[in-house]
């Protein structure tokens, strides 16, 4: 292997990685901006809630807040894993609060 | 005629919030304008001893809030500009001795003397000091430095500035916003160890004011109290002329971005 091929195996700069992980987090940040603060928690106990009847994650839950002239939409959207039945409940695959 | 007021903002501390202010201020004098500095940050007063007026300040922002003081007693005359004045921070007060009230009282006051810009110092954080600094202004000048922490704050302060100002509030049409990109090293940007102006540009959606180069001459400048501006022969002084004179509404290229070529000579003795 010649100098020239080590050199080009370099990992991933930090600097790639560090645009990366700002682009999701300003992302996510400004999605919720202006959103109630109880949001997260409420996200986290509807989350414990699903949990006793399926086996889901963090990451399967998404909430969504917009505010249009006049009301607020508060949209919940779970994704539920397929193959794992709940816990002695029948669940649809996908279920939206509006 | 009413002042301008604009905020030098940025959520995170040590980003060179008041190094901007000064330089910023300064550079608006050297442009022929009337303008007063104020140092927000009550409680942590700084932005005198970068402007080199530290041993000449008697009564500060919070006494001229209080009516302890009158304006004209309250105001530092810059020792090199006579268009240049500085509103020092209360050393000894709490950051609870500023009120919105009071705060419109001084600059409605400084408008009234003639000012043409009022630049305000903010303090770091989100709370009561940041907030009255960033409330009446008509232009923002958030500084932000190529590191993560720093950007996701600033884009935490770019939201703050679009809701909580008296312009959004009134609907009087949005807070200017300028980001300046501080700290900056060409170098470690080319070899991918620092997040690079497109990068906080593309983050941020929003195009830079200036980029200031990471420089020996900031430190230089603070420990002799004169504004990096003043040093015509500094990057950094030129890059804060570059941008002062971009607010202004010039268009002026962005330089020092990319890694100086050095001569053989420079390699020696650096510089």
């Amino acid at each position: 292997m010649g100098i020239l091929d080590f050199l080009k195996r370099k990992p991933e700069s930090t600097a790639t990685v560090a645009r990366e992980r700002l682009r999701i987090i300003v992302a996510q940040e400004r999605s919720t901006r202006g959103a109630p603060d109880y949001l997260p928690m409420m996200r986290n106990e509807l989350l414990e809630v699903i949990k006793k009847y399926v086996h889901v994650d963090l990451d399967a839950i998404n909430i969504n807040f917009e505010r249009d002239s006049g009301h607020e939409i508060l949209e919940l959207s779970v994704t539920l894993p397929e193959g794992k039945p709940a816990i002695g409940n029948p669940a649809r695959n996908e279920a939206t609060i509006g | 005629m009413t002042a301008e007021i604009i905020v030098v903002t940025s959520g995170k501390g040590g980003v060179g919030k008041t190094t901007t202010s000064a330089s910023l201020a300064t550079g608006l004098a050297m442009a022929g304008k009337k303008v007063a500095v104020i140092d927000f940050d009550v409680g942590l007063r700084n932005l005198d001893l970068i402007m080199g007026c530290e041993r000449r300040v008697v009564y500060d922002f919070v006494n001229v809030v209080h009516g302890e003081s009158t304006l004209k007693q309250s105001l530092i005359r810059d020792k090199r500009h006579d268009n240049l004045y500085v509103l020092a921070a209360s050393q000894t007060r709490d950051k609870d001795a500023l009120t919105q009230e009071g705060v419109e009282k001084v600059l409605d006051g400084l408008s009234e003397d003639g000012f043409d810009y009022v630049v305000c110092d903010s303090p770091a954080g989100i709370e009561k000091g940041a907030h009255l600094a960033m409330y009446f202004a008509d232009h923002a000048v958030v500084v932000v430095n190529p590191e993560v922490s720093s950007v996701r704050d600033s884009d935490r302060i770019l939201g703050l500035l679009a809701s909580k100002t008296r312009r959004a509030e009134r609907g009087d049409g949005p807070v200017t916003q300028h980001l300046l990109l501080t700290r900056y090293n060409p170098a470690r940007v080319a070899i991918g160890e620092m997040l690079s102006v497109k990068d906080v540009e593309e983050i941020l959606g929003i195009e830079v004011v200036g980029v200031i180069p990471e420089s020996e001459n900031v430190l230089t400048a603070s420990n002799n109290g004169i504004p990096v501006i003043v040093d015509a022969d500094s990057l950094a002084g030129q890059a804060y002329s570059d941008t002062v004179a971009r607010i202004l509404g010039e268009v002026r290229p962005l330089r020092f971005i990319d890694v100086p070529k050095k001569g053989f000579l420079q390699r020696v003795f650096g510089g």
